[in-house]
């Protein structure tokens, strides 16, 4: 899947690796042109990636070739022990959750799992979960309670899963569930959205004390596509929903629901996955550090505030809790 | 415009006609109107619990004369200045406003049940489809914060078709924060109890809907996260009658019980007397 508005900067990387296969040979020397290239390469992959629209952010979100959890396991992790089941029906494949270790950090690691394959993404029905998912997610998050662990999530689903079963199981108290008991979890939260935060099923899995979103991802109460089909009575209309929901990182920065954008380098986190491995580790070890020093009380109030704050209609309100802040 | 305003005869009688007569959504029986509303908007065929006006509902649970409505004040939003094809949202919610006589699609208030002291939310249908905005979740929450300075019981009557789209993540944000205040509530043993009316989906059931000490739900209502035709369009296959049904959900665990509505305010009084106030 090349995306149409990134074909020129495709074209310019072909073109770089024939180079460098014939250069290979010890009698050529084709150096001055790829050394040309590159900087193009650069500056292209530059503009390109600083005038996306909302909906070519959606493409680079969902890209095959962006980082998947298992990726951030392997690369970014220096031990993952799993744990399956929900201890109640299942072991869900749309999230997966265990110990794991973050440079010397030890945190409990939750996410939702893509495949890169077909086989894959069947095994993990695409990163949507059912509520089987969810419930696994809270028992170990509870577990993270028990141990005092910081909880970090990595958040990439297109949303939770509508099927027959999800329903007749509880994907609706599953969702409610979690929301409500995340909301006192007496052990820091990061919540780090990495490709599609789709609605319920993002944010079932997504109350932080830092919810960080690399700058390619998006966030959304519903996909573009579905708000077009409904507000538009036209699926085509994907691309101006999509500018509508303010789904991108610096709309959420500028709405107050995310609290820091993690850079990907130029040209998307699916050409450098060690680049954008590299920034989000510093600022998930930056976050759960300053979160260490907080009390369990103080952690919970602090997120009672931050959520409640979110659209608030009423000035008392308002002006009560920035006298409660001040104190 | 009255009747009398029209010219011809047959058409004064047409409209009588329809005056006359409410068609069931259940059962699609023609039912005297008087007869309709009499039985509180419930077929007398079917039993088919339709919606009900936010004021019908406050007649049906709160003592007469004791309702104190809560931040009436609060509004709707525009936090992300949307439009879409029909236009933009700000008309839409104002002409929401103009038709119903509320300001969101929920009302709040602090009222007695058999003169037990409640707070309670009732959702609205009528306005935007019950959808859950900024302003909804904010009179959720408030009323929430409201039963705990109080250490009252907090009634929260459902009837919605979900988030609000119009206004983007800050719609969805709604659902972790009423579901904050709620937890606040559980943590500090004060009763919360859901009632869950036609229909009662999307955001609203995974979030506020779902987490009552005790769920209750109306006879034959509409329960359920994903929309009918989403699941059936995912998993091509065609869905049992009786899915997403209140039964359907009390068979499946993640109801208490189901009450006709006439018998909702005797109920939850009931259930409200086991409640040992600290
Ligand atoms: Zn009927």
């Amino acid at each position: 899947m090349d995306l149409e508005f990134e074909k020129e900067i495709v074209e310019v990387e072909r073109r770089i690796a024939e180079l460098n296969r014939l250069n290979a040979d010890p009698k050529a020397n084709f150096d001055a042109e790829i050394a040309e290239l590159t900087k193009k390469l650069e500056a292209l992959r530059r503009s390109v990636y600083a005038g996306l629209s909302p909906w070519q952010t959606v493409q680079i979100a969902r890209h095959k070739d962006r980082p998947l959890l298992q990726d951030y396991i392997a690369g970014m992790f220096r031990e993952f022990i799993e744990l399956h089941g929900d201890r109640c029906y299942a072991d869900d494949r749309g999230i997966i959750g265990g110990f794991a270790r973050l440079d010397k950090r030890r945190v409990m690691l939750i996410g939702h799992q893509k495949g890169r394959t077909v086989e894959e993404n069947i095994k993990a029905n695409f990163g949507m979960a059912n509520p089987d998912g969810y419930r696994k997610a809270l028992r170990l998050m509870k577990l993270a309670e028990k141990y005092g662990l910081p909880v970090v999530t990595l958040i990439d689903t297109p949303g939770a899963y509508p099927g027959m079963e999800a329903e007749a199981r509880g994907q609706a108290e599953a969702i409610a569930r979690n929301l409500t008991e995340m909301s006192a979890l007496e052990v820091p939260v990061v919540a780090v959205i990495t490709g599609e935060g789709g609605s319920g099923g993002a944010i079932g899995i997504g109350v932080g004390d830092a919810v960080l979103m690399l700058s390619n991802a998006i966030y959304s109460v519903i996909s573009p596509e579905g708000c077009a089909s409904i507000l538009w009575r036209d699926g085509s209309q994907a691309p101006r929903a999509a500018e509508a929901l303010k789904l991108t990182a610096p709309s959420l920065l500028e709405l107050g629901i995310i609290d820091e954008i993690v850079p990907e380098p130029p040209g998307g986190a699916h050409r450098d996955h060690k680049a954008v491995m590299a920034a989000l580790r510093d600022a998930l070890l930056r976050h759960l550090r300053a979160l260490a020093s907080l009390s369990p009380r103080k952690l919970v109030e602090r997120r009672y505030e931050k959520y409640t704050r979110m659209g608030r209609r009423d000035a008392r309100a308002e002006r009560r809790a920035r006298r409660h802040e001040k104190r | 415009m009255g009747w009398f305003n029209l010219k011809s005869q047959s058409e004064r009688r047409q409209v009588e006609r329809e005056d006359l007569w409410t068609v069931c959504p259940g059962c699609k029986a023609h039912v005297f109107r008087e007869e309709w509303s009499k039985g509180l908007n419930v077929c007398p065929k079917c039993g088919f619990h339709d919606r009900i006006t936010f004021q019908q509902r406050i007649d049906l649970l709160i003592d007469g004369g004791t309702f104190d409505e809560l931040n009436a004040h609060i509004g709707t939003s525009d936090p992300l200045r949307f439009s879409d094809a029909k236009g933009p949202y700000a008309e839409k919610s104002a002409a929401a406003q103009k038709e119903t006589g509320m300001r969101e699609a929920v009302v709040t208030g602090r009222g007695r049940i058999h003169g037990t002291p409640v707070v309670v939310a009732i959702m609205d249908f009528r306005f935007l489809g019950g959808s859950l905005g900024s302003g909804t979740g904010e009179k959720i929450l408030l009323s929430a914060e409201y039963a705990l300075k109080h250490r009252l019981p907090c009634v929260i009557v459902s009837a919605s078709g979900g988030a609000r789209m119009h206004e983007g993540i800050l719609s969805l944000m709604q659902m972790a924060k009423t579901c904050a205040g709620l937890s606040r509530l559980h943590r500090a043993g004060v009763p919360y109890i859901s009632i869950l009316t036609h229909p009662t989906t999307g955001g609203v059931s995974a979030s506020y809907a779902m987490v009552g000490d005790v769920n209750i739900a109306e006879p034959g209502v509409m329960i359920g996260f994903a929309g009918r035709r989403v699941i059936e369009q995912t998993i091509k296959q065609k869905l049992p009658d009786d899915f997403q049904t209140a039964e359907y959900l009390l068979a499946h665990g993640f109801i208490d019980c189901i009450a006709k509505r006439a018998e909702m305010k005797d109920l939850l009084h009931r259930i409200l007397a086991y409640w040992n106030r600290k």
